[in-house]
């Protein structure tokens, strides 16, 4: 099971490293991982997607929270919850592939940022399965790199995570 | 007032109530040498490895309950304290350690001795923090007693650049510290409790396991009531002996993988398990599929991530041990429904049938001493009395298994890391702490060489400590495996070349004794413990073949116990009630 979980993580020299240190010290893993401070500049919003049963995570929530860093947390799998992640990439873009794939990348609603006149670069938000699918419907356009920023996420509703 | 890092370092430790802390000096840390030499209040003890400091620092808090403080420089300094550090984190001890830095300026250029004690020590403190302000100091110094003394305790480390020790700022030492990010549940819930104690009620065939948490919590009285109140019979882990007295009928001995044959028959065959302040760990659990097959579980622990974590449990409690029996009990006392009486008659045949197997049996001849007669005599001579340290290894096993402890903090030995070297700087520890007291430290031949040097650190300090060396002229553990599973291939397990340990007791100013007959061993003993401002070493030539039963071995569960040539054979063909 994908579980998404956010943090409250202390602004700190070396509390990223703790976080990420738990996960490979413990065999947990980490499929995404994104990070910036908030509002308030003392504290730093993790986003983390992992993978494993119900036990696992509940174990990973318990290790994080032990982490004298983390200041609150919140699993976001477990309710109804937004998730966006944003992809930059550039592609190929002459002959006949030109027009096929700005016809695409309209259909996702993305962007072109940036144009050469052989390449197209492609901004395009979203959940990842979007993401994947946008990837997906490019197929034979040759790619030339793909840049992700990993999940963010936030609980639907009136109630926060915050301190 | 304004002062330097060094002293604002001194002066914190004394507000803070710090009477010795461990250290070996270096470059990183003159600054802070030089504050201690201008004071008296914190009384520096001067090891001879860093090792050795930290596993002081952690005898000292294990028998005290108070946290221990460790000074050591950096690079080397650090790394050399990484081992006592981890020993002091798998067995949650109270600690504080402060490296050394390099100047702010120079952190990142691979100056001088210069490591990333941080990031080397990181996967095992509760917490760490690098010193980056002298005005961050002396609360730095705060967080980090109070991190490490409260909620699940360990180590915490501090590091210090040099240069931070050289500024200068307005000193004033904060009485008390909240964090935001770090408040541990002391209370139980208590729903949870209700349950719990519903559950125990209504046990047929109950047991009550225990591990070093109840000691951390000081919650021993409590649990020695609750048992008593209930009558139930009573497991303590390697880290919990002393939590309640081994010399109660209650008490079923040790459990796991060199428990006794009862206390681990019990647990198999137990409906409803009481797990207090304990982790399931693998030595204790044998293997998980066979773990307690009929139990329902209850598991109290003030550590979240303990629960659940090897062994799913029915009613978690999170809670400090002392506070969440202490409800436990007053929920008993009030009770109308008692314990069935008839169901615990027969359950408590059951385990005296198990018990009438005398798994601990051993013979001793007049050849060859055997080790377990050693720990059973001192154990007699001092009644029980003596704080005892121990190394890794069988004589471990046998310290466990025949020193009875009625008393918390009267046993200090490495659980969780099982680190050798560990027995005598922990003994060091535990004798300043209590210089009246007598400290015992039972080794192997092997073990003691690991921080044979701090001899030294017992002459300067005049710490009487009695070592007694079961010397088998083997890595006992590790032969015993060989024996065991590797078709007695001794693979390296000899230790060869041994020094005369008389001798070198001697030439570090101490008392050496060479017992080589079963006959003398007694005698020796009364001898040593004669010795009141001495440091005695005691060289005990044992019996090579002798091995550690019962045993349960790897991937075998409670119930399937090898026992050894000397336990008595009972049929048990009463059946369950
Ligand atoms: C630092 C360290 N290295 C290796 C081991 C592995 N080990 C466990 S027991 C043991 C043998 C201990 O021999 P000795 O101290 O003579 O005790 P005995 O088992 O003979 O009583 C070894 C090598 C360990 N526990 N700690």
């Amino acid at each position: 099971m994908r579980h998404i979980i956010s943090i409250l993580l202390e602004n700190e020299a070396g509390a990223l490293s703790r976080v990420a240190g738990l996960f490979s010290a413990r065999g947990y893993n980490i499929e995404s991982l994104s990070v910036a401070p908030t509002e308030d500049e003392t504290l730093s919003r993790l986003t983390l997607v992992t993978r494993g049963s119900d036990e696992i995570v509940e174990q990973i929530t318990k290790q994080l929270n032990k982490l004298v860093d983390v200041v609150r947390l919140q699993e976001l799998t477990e309710g109804p919850h937004i998730e966006r992640e944003m992809m930059l990439i550039k592609i190929k873009a002459s002959g006949k592939d030109r027009e096929e794939s700005k016809r695409i990348v309209d259909i996702f609603r993305g962007h072109i940022i940036d144009v050469t006149e052989t390449t197209y670069t492609i901004e395009l938000t979203g959940n990842c399965n979007k993401l994947n699918a946008f990837l997906q419907a490019l197929g034979s356009v040759d790619i030339i790199e793909v840049v992700r920023s990993g999940v963010s996420g936030i609980a639907r509703g009136d109630k926060g995570l915050r301190v | 007032m304004v002062l330097t890092g060094a002293e604002i370092f001194t002066k914190s430790l004394k507000d803070e109530g710090v009477e010795f802390i461990f250290g070996y000096p270096g470059g990183a840390v003159l600054h802070i040498y030089d504050a201690l030499f201008k004071q008296e209040k914190v009384k520096h003890i001067l090891v001879r490895h860093e090792q050795g400091a930290t596993h002081a620092a952690d005898g000292y808090a294990r028998a005290t309950g108070k946290t221990g403080v460790v000074l050591v420089t950096s690079g080397p300094g650090a790394t050399n304290a990484v081992t006592g550090i981890a020993t002091a984190y798998m067995d949650s001890i109270p600690m504080v350690v402060f490296t050394g830095q390099v100047a702010s300026e120079l952190i990142g250029d691979d100056a001088f001795q210069e490591v990333d004690a941080v990031g080397i020590t990181r996967p095992c403190v509760k917490h760490n923090f690098l010193v980056k302000d002298v005005r961050d100091l002396a609360t730095t110094i705060k967080k980090a007693f109070y991190i490490a003394s409260t909620g699940r305790p360990g180590p915490v480390v501090i590091d210090i650049p040099k240069d931070i020790t050289a500024e200068r700022c307005e000193y004033s030492y904060p009485k008390a510290i909240t964090m935001r990010s770090y408040a541990p549940t002391v209370k139980g819930h208590p729903g949870q409790i209700k349950r719990a104690v519903d559950l125990l009620l209504n046990a047929r065939r109950p047991m009550i396991y225990t591990g070093g948490g109840v000691i951390a919590a000081n919650g021993n009285k409590e649990l020695t009531r609750l048992v008593q109140m209930l009558g139930y019979p009573c497991t303590n882990t390697l880290m919990g002996l002393g939590a309640y007295p081994a010399t109660d009928p209650l008490f079923v001995g040790m459990l796991g993988m060199h428990g006794t044959y009862e206390a681990n028959m019990a647990m198999h065959e137990c409906d409803v398990l009481l797990t207090v302040g304990a982790r399931f760990d693998d030595r204790v659990t044998g293997d998980l599929n066979k773990f307690c097959p009929q139990a329902r579980i209850i598991h109290i622990d003030i550590d979240p991530a303990s629960i659940s974590k090897n062994v799913p449990v029915e009613i978690p409690i999170v809670g400090s041990v002392e506070t969440v029996l202490t409800e436990m009990l007053k929920m008993l006392e009030a009770s109308k429904k008692k314990p069935d009486a008839d169901a615990l008659k027969n359950w408590w045949h059951r385990i005296d049938d198990w018990r009438a197997m005398e798994c601990l049996n051993y013979e001793q001849n007049d050849v060859l001493i055997k080790p377990q007669y050693v720990v059973e005599t001192l154990y007699k001579i001092t009644d029980g009395d003596a704080i005892v340290t121990s190394d890794v290894g069988q004589h471990q096993m046998w310290a466990a298994q025949f020193y009875k402890f009625n008393k918390p903090r009267r046993w200090i030995s490495s659980g969780g890391l099982g680190t050798m070297g560990f027995g005598m700087p922990a003994a060091m520890g535990a004798q300043l702490a209590y210089p009246d007291s007598l400290v015992a430290c039972i080794t192997g031949e092997a073990s003691i060489q690991m921080c044979i040097q701090e001899l030294s650190t017992c002459k300067q300090y005049g710490l009487p400590i009695k070592v007694l060396v079961l010397n088998n002229r083997y890595m006992g553990m590790v032969r015993q495996w060989q024996e065991f599973f590797y078709d007695r291939r001794y693979s390296h397990s000899y230790m060869d070349a041994l020094p005369d340990f008389v001798k070198l007791a001697e030439s570090y100013g101490h008392i050496g004794m060479l017992i080589e007959k079963p006959g003398d061993v007694e005698g020796a003993i009364k001898e040593a413990l004669k010795q009141k401002d001495r440091m005695v070493f005691m060289d005990f030539i044992t019996d090579q073949k002798e091995n550690v039963f019962p045993m349960i071995e790897g991937g075998k569960g409670h119930h399937e116990m090898r026992l050894g040539p000397c336990s008595a054979v009972v049929p048990t063909d009463r059946e369950l009630a």
